[in-house]
């Protein structure tokens, strides 16, 4: 068994240390991002962490206007929507995320396949409500 | 296991009914489908929904809607699959009769979105996603949807105009549905220009918030004939479910609905039919991009050739596939717990040849497909009318 549990907890922790972390089933080399604690490819229980290198491509996005409660709350709106992407990361899993970098009013501008790096929260900021964000680097 | 029938069948007009609350609703549904079926009692309730708790505040819904319909002392139970509900409710009737469990089987699918404040709906509705991994970092469920289609578009080099025929057919079919939200046509210009909700999905591409309540009797078929008042009987040919991950970010392949897949091609098999055995398909259109994966992964088109299928013209009451014969959830609307128990009653209308304005021709073989979430869980139903 693995000494760690690999929750949303340890996740989130290691997010807020700036890294952006997977686990590898040490049994058969698959990675994932999420973290699961159980391999769904050979149902090795043997993970670890592995920190990824944060660099990936936009696979796919949408701006969201109609937010939900939690959004709402952190100041998104109707007016001021926010950016919802796919990202694939180098390492090979995909994840959702928050999409920086782009003009969310302007989503023609936006291109699929573009480069995305992880930004992390800065400082004792508050990491807002979306714990995992990709700022576009370069149009694809 | 026993070969179960549908004898009875009952629906709500969709809508914002809100002078109707949940068990009113439940209420109007249930009490018509027993009376087509021509029972006063039976042996089991169970009830399809997704947000009474969330948005009503309500749960125990179904043993409330058994005594609001005076069946208390029966069993009754409320079975929750996202937007999947109805028809995992109606799985859960099927095993109940097929396993001698239980005869009369009342299997309702309920649900009230419009009296709540639209983020409120949008949050309940983010419930059938992963609420750790997609909810937190800011998806919903039409941005899950919408970036499907993107990627569809990107990947397909398919223009968003190659999504008309869904939306256009939908609304001209619900003209034909009394019961039907949105019952007026509308043309490719129209559904081209309307209004972007989240990128690239417009209005048009959208299933509406709406209320409503629809409902079945299920028996064991060869006991039938003492139902439904001489009625076209109705059987259960097949009834599958399957699942995929939670996550779209999880799927390797996340155009590819394994789910839809997996549960259409067992029902196949069960049913011993071919996708050209099929005549016609109630599938899930909660937004346009989900009608073309479904097609795509169910076999009645190619992988990138869904749009195609429906500029043929092929999806159209006078089609080779006609589908949302009734105006699907696009027009009809979905109430999402609902929905899964309006498409079996719109087989069951077909199949009978109670299709008012918009029957079909031929039309001896139904399926019906719900939706959980964005493709997670996917039911498949096969009916068969018998002569």
């Amino acid at each position: 068994m693995s000494p760690h549990s690999f929750t949303h907890a340890e996740y989130l922790a290691h997010l807020q240390n700036h890294v952006l972390a997977a686990s590898r089933c040490q049994n058969c080399g698959e990675l994932y991002l999420p973290p699961r604690p159980l391999c769904r490819r050979c149902f090795a229980q043997d993970m670890r962490w592995e920190e990824l290198s944060g660099r990936g491509e936009l696979v796919a996005f949408t701006v969201v206007h109609i937010v939900p409660s939690a959004m709402l709350e952190a100041g998104y709106d109707q007016d001021r929507p926010y950016v919802s992407g796919l990202v694939r990361l180098e390492e090979g899993p995909t994840i959702s995320a928050l999409i920086t970098g782009v003009d969310a009013h302007h989503p023609e501008t936006i291109r699929v396949g573009s480069q995305v790096r992880v930004v992390f929260p800065r400082g004792d900021q508050d990491p807002g409500p979306a714990p995992l964000v990709f700022e576009v680097v370069s149009e694809s | 296991m026993r070969d179960v029938a549908i004898v009875g069948i009952g629906q709500t007009p969709v809508g914002e009914l809100w002078d109707k609350s949940l068990r009113h609703l439940g209420h109007d549904a249930i009490v018509a489908a027993m009376q087509d079926a021509g029972i006063e009692t039976a042996d089991a309730l169970y009830v399809g929904n997704m947000l009474s708790g969330e948005l009503g505040g309500q749960e125990h819904l179904a043993t409330l809607l058994a005594d609001f319909v005076g069946l208390r002392g029966i069993e009754a139970a409320k079975i929750e699959a996202a937007c999947a509900s109805g028809a995992a409710a109606m799985r859960v009737g099927i095993m109940a009769v097929a396993s001698g469990m239980a005869d009369v089987v009342i299997v309702a699918g309920v649900e009230k979105m419009t009296d709540t404040l639209p983020h409120e709906t949008t949050a309940g509705l983010a419930l059938a996603a992963d609420q750790e991994y997609e909810v937190a970092e800011g998806a919903t469920f039409l941005a899950l949807n919408a970036m499907l289609m993107r990627r569809y578009m990107y990947e397909y080099r398919v223009p968003h105009s190659a999504f008309a025929p869904f939306p256009v057919n939908a609304h001209k079919n619900a003209q034909g549905n009394p019961n039907a939200m949105f019952p007026m046509a509308i043309s490719v210009e129209r559904y081209i220009n309307a209004p972007v909700v989240a990128p690239p999905i417009n209005v048009m591409d959208s299933s509406p918030i709406c209320d409503g309540a629809a409902a079945v009797v299920l028996v064991p078929a060869d006991r039938a004939k003492e139902y439904g008042q001489g009625k076209r009987i109705v059987r259960v040919a097949a009834s599958v479910s399957a699942t995929d991950t939670l996550a779209v970010h999880d799927r390797r392949d996340p155009l590819f609905l394994e789910a839809a897949y997996l549960s259409s091609h067992r029902a196949y098999t069960l049913a011993g039919l071919t996708p050209k055995d099929i005549d016609f398909f109630e599938l899930h259109d909660a937004f346009s991009i989900m009608s073309v994966l479904s097609l795509e992964a169910c076999g009645f088109a190619p992988r990138g050739q869904g749009t195609a299928l429906g500029e043929s013209g092929a999806i159209a009451l006078d089609g080779e596939l006609p589908i949302t014969t009734m105006g699907g959830l696009k027009a009809r609307g979905h109430p999402v717990g609902a929905t899964g128990i309006y498409q079996i009653v719109e087989v069951v209308q077909q199949l009978r040849g109670e299709a008012g304005t918009n029957q079909l021709k031929h039309a001896h073989v139904g399926m019906a497909q719900n939706i959980g979430g964005s493709g997670a869980t996917i039911i498949t139903h096969i009916l068969v009318g018998e002569d």
